[in-house]
């Protein structure tokens, strides 16, 4: 089978998040990259399929050209190919990535055949717009369910696990058909020796991203208020144990 | 020009969210003197009609339709679009939910227009088409103040957002029937089947959590924690490093891609306080910090700390809480 993976590059922040000083972005000087959560989840999942049925499988991100260390890390741990829509500077908005992806997965579907399954991230973990991966779907008249906590092939479906609030749900979407994931329905497995060497030697395909700008604009980002907070050091070592009950009993939750 | 509010709800159960998106509905309707009219999908929804008067609704267009008797994300977002389409809808407004998110999005794919996700502020612009909304990004770290311009925009409201409040004079809702053809293709995803959640303390609703984080070392130095949650009629709960690590279940995971938490207490032990493990832990009412750097974010950002070894600290809690027991 044929599987698509649309991956994001998203800044790693720690402990805070520093903006640039005219606020249209984080300041990353100091910060490493890493693929968005849910689609390093989604990736896994991707391996784990061919693993299990055979096939291929295609990592895809529109980015800065510096996404390539995604798309590369993405071979390293048994994506098969890997493609780059390269863009300059800000983000664009979701309306426009959609449309960008949908007419790259027409021209390679047109090339190869078309995908079995496309995979998202649930949500990107920096700008959470809830959308590219359905926006996708729905030009390629593909089925598609968000949040997935568990997948299986079988019998020409894709069978969907995912958690709501009553419980856990269960679908059966007909192949071809796109799914979001969540983090959580796998543990990522870390590159081999073999995957690194295969990573520096797969060939990035880019392919130069054309679409109009869409309806929802960033104007600036802000942090947001902090509460103010003073810490209330309740002691050192295991001689604070009592302390903590006593803190604990004034709470509420010992009895 | 109408204002729609999308109401979720879960084979009749009217999900807490939608109160808060009616709220953040009608303050729009209000402040562009428009009329708010609310949209149920489904026969199981039909009952809801005096509960959204309550909240302001002038007028409930409820959609019928056979596929419509459980919840389907496609489904869902298509009858959206036909609903704004026949009511010439301009705002739309839904719980951000995962599900209110997945509508939405299906509906503005299929309108092909704009939809802010998770929105925290929404301000009515002075041009026709454009309205001023703040956004949620990195899960709640973040905010993004954004412009959304269209003939019809669509959006959700981030939950806790707005606190949600019955409309001051409680109008009377007249309901609607509302036909819409649906396509068979939508009935792909449709919820098949499920396995419905058993009673009992969760993550989400525990009154106490007791996290464990890096700090923790291994799987088996979880079990202190085990005991202290249990003396407290608690869960354990656990940082990414954790679950990355293959100590514990991503269940266990709090932060912005694991579970948020509320608990009146929740003792974070060994966990640093990165931003997306705060933005799960924020709502927490009280936190204690345990660990042995004093400038760690967590410590920091806690109302109490202990400083020192988890390992040491942890059991004298639980010791002391039986010998005040007697046990
Ligand atoms: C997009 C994105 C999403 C993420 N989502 C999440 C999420 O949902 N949840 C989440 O938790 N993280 C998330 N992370 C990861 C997050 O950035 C941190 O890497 C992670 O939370 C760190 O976990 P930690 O605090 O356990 O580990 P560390 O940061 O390594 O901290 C360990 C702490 O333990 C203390 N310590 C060590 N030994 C002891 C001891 N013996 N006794 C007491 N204290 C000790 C140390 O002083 C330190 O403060 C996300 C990251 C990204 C980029």
């Amino acid at each position: 089978m044929r599987i698509l993976v649309c991956v994001k590059r998203v800044p790693a922040p720690g402990a805070r998040i520093n903006l640039t000083a005219d606020a249209q972005a984080i300041d990353t000087a100091h910060l490493g990259f890493t693929t968005s959560p849910h689609e390093e989840c989604a990736v896994e999942a991707a391996v784990q399929l061919v693993e299990g049925h055979g096939g291929e499988a295609t990592v895809l991100t529109l980015g800065p050209v510096e996404a390539e260390e995604q798309l590369r890390y993405a071979v390293s741990v048994g994506m098969t190919a890997a493609v780059l829509l390269p863009i300059d500077g800000a983000d664009w908005d979701p309306q426009r990535t959609a449309a960008a992806i949908t007419e790259v997965v027409r021209r390679l579907e047109a090339a190869d055949g078309p995908f079995d399954l496309i995979l998202f991230g649930n949500e990107s973990a920096d700008a959470g717009n809830f959308q590219v991966g359905i926006r996708v779907a729905h030009a390629l008249g593909r089925p598609m369910v968000n949040g997935a906590k568990g997948i299986a092939i079988s019998e020409g479906a894709v069978h969907v696990r995912r958690e709501a609030d009553a419980g856990q749900e269960t679908y059966e979407l007909p192949l071809p058909a796109a799914v979001g994931v969540k983090e959580g329905i796998n543990l990522p497995r870390y590159p081999t020796m073999k995957g690194r060497l295969a990573s520096k030697r797969v060939e990035v395909e880019r392919m130069e991203p054309d679409a109009e700008t869409g309806g929802l604009r960033m104007v600036r980002l802000q942090r947001p208020a902090e509460r103010a907070s003073t810490t209330v050091i309740l002691g050192r070592g295991p001689d604070a144990a009592p302390a903590v009950v006593d803190l604990l009993d004034e709470l509420g939750v010992l009895a | 020009m109408t204002i729609l509010v999308v109401v979720e709800h879960d084979r009749g159960v009217l999900a807490d969210a939608s109160r808060e998106a009616l709220t953040a509905g009608r303050h729009l309707a209000t402040t562009t003197a428009t009329p708010l009219d609310a949209l149920t999908i489904g026969a199981a929804a039909d009952a809801m009609v005096a509960e959204l008067g309550r909240f302001g609704v002038s007028t409930v267009h409820q959609a019928h339709h056979d596929v419509l008797a459980d919840y389907g994300p496609e489904a869902w977002g298509a009858v959206v679009a036909a609903a704004v389409e026949q009511l010439s809808a301009s705002v739309v407004v839904a719980a951000g939910t995962d599900r209110g998110n997945e509508v939405m999005a299906w509906a503005a794919a299929r309108l092909d227009v704009p939809f802010a996700a998770n929105c925290t502020v929404t301000t009515p612009g002075e041009e026709d088409e454009k309205m001023a909304v703040t956004r949620v990004r990195w899960g709640g770290s973040l905010l993004e103040e954004a412009t959304l311009t269209g003939a019809v925009r669509l959006l959700t409201m981030a939950h806790h957002a707005v606190d949600a409040a019955p409309a001051e004079e409680p109008g009377r809702a007249t309901a609607v029937s509302m036909t819409v053809e649906l396509d068979d293709s939508v009935s792909h995803s449709i919820v098949r089947g499920r396995v419905e959640r058993v009673a009992g303390v969760t993550l989400a609703t525990a009154p106490v959590v007791v996290g464990g984080g890096r700090g923790v070392g291994s799987a088996d130095g979880f079990a202190p924690l085990e005991e202290l949650a249990g003396l407290l009629g608690g869960v354990v709960g656990c940082s990414r490093a954790v679950t990355n690590n293959g100590w514990r279940n991503h269940t266990d995971q709090v932060g912005q891609t694991g579970t948020r938490i509320a608990p009146t207490v929740y003792l974070a032990c060994g966990i640093s306080g990165a931003i997306q493990h705060w933005v799960g832990a924020m709502a927490a009412k009280n936190i204690v910090a345990i660990n042995i750097d004093p400038e760690a974010n967590m410590v920091s950002k806690a109302g109490y700390a202990v400083i020192g070894d988890l390992h040491a600290v942890v059991p004298a809690i639980a010791t002391e809480i039986r010998r005040r027991r007697g046990t």
